[in-house]
């Protein structure tokens, strides 16, 4: 068990911070000595190195790191504390590339998105370009925390915006443990304001999905089980409703890895996460039809690989040069911490990817 | 030995391993541990709460260590394991005190 932080690893100057120092642990110990194999070694038995793009799917774009949780898990070390936050002109440059792309979803991520001042007019625009899935990744508690938020359900509806938000359990005590304390109340309430737009009820086009992370050193169970669970009790305490439920492995970097490294489980869940292994689920991990794109334009293979600071392979590195043709062209980046991606049956910003 | 220890936690990474000393026995106990575990007339998280009462029964430490683990992945809350723990621990106490009968049939057949 670890004490809630309330400060992000950047706060607090903690060596996690550093890329480059994540990146070293996920190489060295049990990988350098062969006693567990490297995420390369592992795909090259199945003829999968090196991992190549297929077809682009879904642009995924960090607004910034600023967030009003700090949860334990956070593999992005969000917080109040970051003040990375994407600029108007480099929105302005997402936007001519939203407008002329051939992905079918974009997806809006954080810290909390909605923190950005500039989200709306963002927002705004992107919709226009008809994109068919428009993705806003809301943590929930944002839209009780401030008057000026309250209204966050309207306006998703108005530009119908498909609403992804995390929720790592039914109960408060679980929940609260690893998103900060009162979060699952006004999760609840905030859930309970999207359902009254028609957001999660049978049959309504406006989406809402719910995103499961374990709350410790354990994989995720299965995810049709859980949405099940999930359902049962959200509906029957709360008469709460929603569509999916995507069950997310933790990847061991930024927060969890200090979660892990701190609790000494990084050993064991390593192991976990390299036996449930899955090569099928290989061939359909999300950097494969993903480009992310940092709150400074920066281009990534995911948004696990943005954190670790690995920017794309290709010739094309930054939104102003954006060619998907190009992008398309290269060689994805990986690491041990790819291995959280491949465990069972898979795992991505859209649940699992195993067929 | 590698350690000083019965119990090492690592062991449990090597379970697997005990089909290379009796492949057909060890691949046939394999397929029926993990068909039992499928789920059935009983969901897989019920058969998970069962293994874990069953885990502390037994005092076994490798199955407490990895039915705590499952139980947790399959959304199983601390409540919920203890509860089926004092099931367990109910069934062993109950198990040693009905025993208590034979006791008293004794005590009655030899007194006088």
């Amino acid at each position: 068990m670890t004490k809630v932080k309330t400060q992000s690893l950047h706060k607090r100057e903690d060596e996690l911070a550093n890329a480059n120092r994540q990146l070293e642990i996920l190489s060295n110990g049990i990988f350098q000595s062969g006693e567990l194999p490297t995420f390369a070694k592992k795909i090259k038995e199945t003829n999968q190195f090196p991992l190549r793009p297929k077809k682009l799917e879904i642009l995924q774009i960090n607004v910034g790191y600023m967030c009003n949780q700090v949860c334990e898990h956070c593999h992005v070390d969000a917080g109040p504390d970051r003040k990375e936050i994407m600029t108007v002109e480099t929105m302005k440059q997402c936007l001519d590339v939203i407008k002329n792309t051939g992905a079918h979803t974009l997806d809006l991520t954080g810290g909390a998105p909605e923190m950005n001042p500039n989200f709306r007019w963002f927002v705004e625009e992107a919709s226009k370009a008809g994109i068919k899935d428009f993705i806003v990744r809301s943590n929930l508690t944002i839209i009780r925390a401030n008057k000026k938020y309250y209204d966050l359900p309207d306006f998703f509806k108005k530009h119908n915006v498909h609403v992804v938000s995390s929720m790592p359990h039914w109960t408060r005590g679980k929940t609260d443990k690893q998103r900060g304390e009162g979060v699952f109340d006004q999760s609840i309430k905030a859930l309970q304001e999207l359902n009254a737009r028609g957001y999660g009820m049978p049959n309504s086009e406006l989406k809402l999905d719910l995103v499961y992370n374990p709350n410790g050193a354990y994989l995720p169970g299965d995810q049709a089980a859980m949405e099940k669970d999930f359902k049962k009790a959200l509906k029957e305490d709360f008469d709460i409703q929603f569509h999916n439920l995507f069950a997310i492995t933790n990847l061991p970097i930024a927060r969890f890895l200090d979660y892990l490294i701190a609790s000494e489980n990084y050993e064991d869940y390593m192991y976990q996460l390299v036996e449930a292994y899955n090569p099928s689920a290989v061939a359909n991990v999300m950097c494969t039809n993903t480009i992310s794109i940092s709150w400074d334009g920066w281009l990534y293979d995911c948004d696990f690989n943005q954190m670790l600071g690995l920017k794309v392979a290709s010739k094309v590195q930054h939104i102003k040069d954006y060619n998907e043709a190009i992008l398309n062209d290269r060689n994805i980046l990986i690491s041990q911490h790819c291995y959280g991606c491949t465990a069972g049956a898979g795992s991505s910003c859209q649940g699992t990817v195993a067929e | 030995m590698a350690n000083n220890n019965y119990y090492d936690p690592s062991d449990l990474r090597k379970f697997g391993k005990i089909t290379e000393w009796s492949e057909e026995l060890g691949t046939k106990f394999f397929d029926y541990y993990g068909k039992v575990f499928e789920e059935g007339a009983l969901t897989a998280r019920e058969k998970a709460l069962i293994a874990l009462a069953v885990a502390h029964t037994e005092q076994c430490p490798y199955c407490i260590d990895a039915y705590t683990k499952d139980t947790l992945q399959r959304g199983v809350t601390k409540e919920q394991m203890m509860e089926a723990i004092h099931v367990g621990a109910a069934i062993k106490s109950g198990a040693t005190l009905v025993h208590g009968t034979m006791m008293m049939n004794k005590v009655n057949k030899l007194e006088m």
